[in-house]
């Protein structure tokens, strides 16, 4: 309760909630073909490498989400490059660009003066020094991905339902998943602001794995994660205000619940409806 | 009678044995064409070489006389194993109306015009009360139905079927075999089977691949041309031609 309160005097407090709403949106969209393409741990890729970026980007007294934007959209196209041509080495090279992607950030950041500080922010972000800046650019990357996945929905769900047929109906395979790994940096960025890129991956697939739980179609399957993503946001930057809990932490660790809960209940539903069915 | 797919001298390996060797073939416009052969013996990968999925090794293929990769438009598959996941959320009209991906505008939703489409062979092959279902909810049989559908909503010229009774009982087999025979008033087909003896009830011809190619009128298959293809002892079961 006293969180609302201090909602209401605070602009950092309502900045970050806007963040989080905001955020909500990428991990809503992207996290659901994320989740139903399997390749949370390409995300992961791009989330770690994308330190490079940022990294670079302090090292030279640039803006760091724009480093990480920039990272990002070139960490995305390397690895889709390196999965549409080397399958089979795919697993080797996106662990090499992780990790890669991390020590270059790490040593840009070492270099800089007062880097202490910055480091930590950047893997496990801070929802509370989002600036209406941060908040302008979250809502053009908003506006961008949302654009596109109306555009092309038709595209997008052939490339990840089923790219072979996408493919004999003239689907420009290729292109569509690399803008698909494209717009999933951006969420990346999106979440990044929120979370820190450590923990940025089960924030887009959390809440689309439960979502997938309960719907039919990958349109409402987006919906339901969308809500999920913001609901998380808001309770856990709420549960972590008063004992002050670092806020990108408890969020993860509200999903990471909400998960599990899930997983059991339908489950049990499951279950429970093969009884009924065998019991008739 | 002209050709619509062309095979010539087709040489084709993944990178290891030769799995097609001097494959000839020419599929006439409105044709019926059985693909018979043992396991492994190369029947899915002549189609997916047909669909320019695959490129031939040496040789060539033309496809409405134009390369596969450009002729397939025209072409309605229904793979041996569809490469999606199963618990895909997806209902079965969406998966159906992906067939219509393609044909005119790029941007945007679908047209009223492709949703009658999708209507009208959803209720061919029997599927328009499963509409809403999730694809991981229907049966085997159901969901091969449901691939016919999508095949059928790209309005192809030429069906291409990878073994579509592999794993559906013997009453389905006939129904779907029925509706295929009804199809071919409207398109050329091409079905793979793993039998001989039912699908030589429908087509006029059969296509014998073991590593080679061979085609047959189904009027003159004997034990002596199958044990040639199957190299074991195979029984004969007598049967009437159509
Ligand atoms: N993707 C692949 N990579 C390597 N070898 C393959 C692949 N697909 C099929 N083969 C091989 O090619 C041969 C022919 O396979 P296939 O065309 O599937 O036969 P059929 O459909 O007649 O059972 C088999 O020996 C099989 O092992
Ligand atoms: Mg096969």
């Amino acid at each position: 309760m006293e969180f609302f309160q201090a909602l209401t005097q605070h602009a950092f407090l309502q900045h970050a909630l806007l963040g989080g709403l905001l955020a909500s949106i990428g991990c809503g969209v992207m996290g659901s073909y994320v989740v139903v393409k399997r390749i949370g741990f390409l995300a992961g890729g791009i989330a770690h490498a994308v330190l490079g970026g940022m990294g670079a980007a302090f090292f030279f007294g640039a803006e760091p989400m724009y480093g990480a934007l920039i990272a990002a959209i070139i960490v995305a196209l390397l690895i889709g490059w390196v999965t549409l041509g080397w399958r089979q080495q795919e697993d080797t090279l996106i662990s090499a660009m992780w990790a890669v992607g991390m020590a270059a950030g790490i040593l840009f950041i070492s270099q800089t003066p007062g880097y202490q500080i910055d480091l930590m922010t950047y893997l496990f972000g801070n929802i509370l020094l989002v600036t209406s800046k941060d908040l302008w650019l979250m809502m053009a990357l908003d506006v961008v991905l949302l654009l596109l996945v109306m555009l092309f929905y038709r595209q997008f769900l052939a490339v990840a339902f089923d790219e072979e047929f996408a493919r004999l109906r003239g689907v420009p395979v290729a292109l569509f998943y690399m803008l698909l790994l494209c717009l999933v940096a951006v969420s990346v960025v999106l979440l990044i602001q929120i979370v820190g890129l450590i923990l940025v991956i089960a924030l887009l697939t959390l809440p689309a794995a439960i979502a997938l739980h309960y719907v039919q179609t990958i349109g409402r399957m987006m919906i339901v994660a969308t809500f999920l993503g913001a609901l998380f946001c808001v309770s856990g930057l709420a549960v972590s205000y008063q004992p002050d809990l670092p806020a990108g932490a408890t969020i993860i660790l509200v999903a990471g619940v909400a998960y599990l809960l899930s997983t059991v209940l339908s489950s049990l539903r499951q279950r429970h409806r093969a009884r009924a069915i065998t019991s008739r | 009678m002209t050709a619509v797919i062309r095979v010539k001298d087709v040489v084709f390996s993944y990178g290891g044995p030769v799995v097609l060797e001097d494959v000839h073939l020419d599929v006439e416009d409105g044709e019926f064409l059985g693909v018979v052969g043992p396991n492994a013996g190369g029947k899915s990968t002549l189609l997916r070489l047909m669909l320019g999925l695959l490129e031939p090794t040496a040789g060539s293929i033309e496809v409405g006389g134009r390369e596969p990769s450009e002729g397939s438009r025209a072409i309605g598959y229904v793979p041996q194993y569809p490469p999606f996941a199963r618990d895909f959320p997806i209902t079965v009209e969406q998966t159906v109306l992906l067939g219509r991906l393609g044909t005119a505008h790029v941007i945007g939703g679908y047209s009223r015009g492709d949703r009658d489409i999708a209507a009208r062979v959803m209720t061919e092959t029997e599927i328009l009360n499963i509409r809403n279902r999730r694809l991981n909810t229907l049966s085997g049989g159901q969901l091969q139905r449901v691939l016919l559908a999508r095949a059928l909503a790209c309005e192809p010229k030429i069906l291409m079927l990878d073994e579509p009774t592999a794993n559906i009982d013997a009453r389905m087999e006939s129904d779907i075999f029925a509706l295929l025979r009804q199809l071919n008033q409207r398109a050329t087909i091409i079905v793979v089977s793993h039998d001989i003896g039912f699908i030589s009830q429908y087509v006029r011809r059969v296509a014998c691949v073991n590593r080679t190619l061979i085609c047959h009128s189904t009027l003159a298959i004997d034990g002596k041309v199958i044990q040639d293809l199957y190299g074991g002892d195979v029984h004969m079961v007598e049967h009437a031609h159509a």
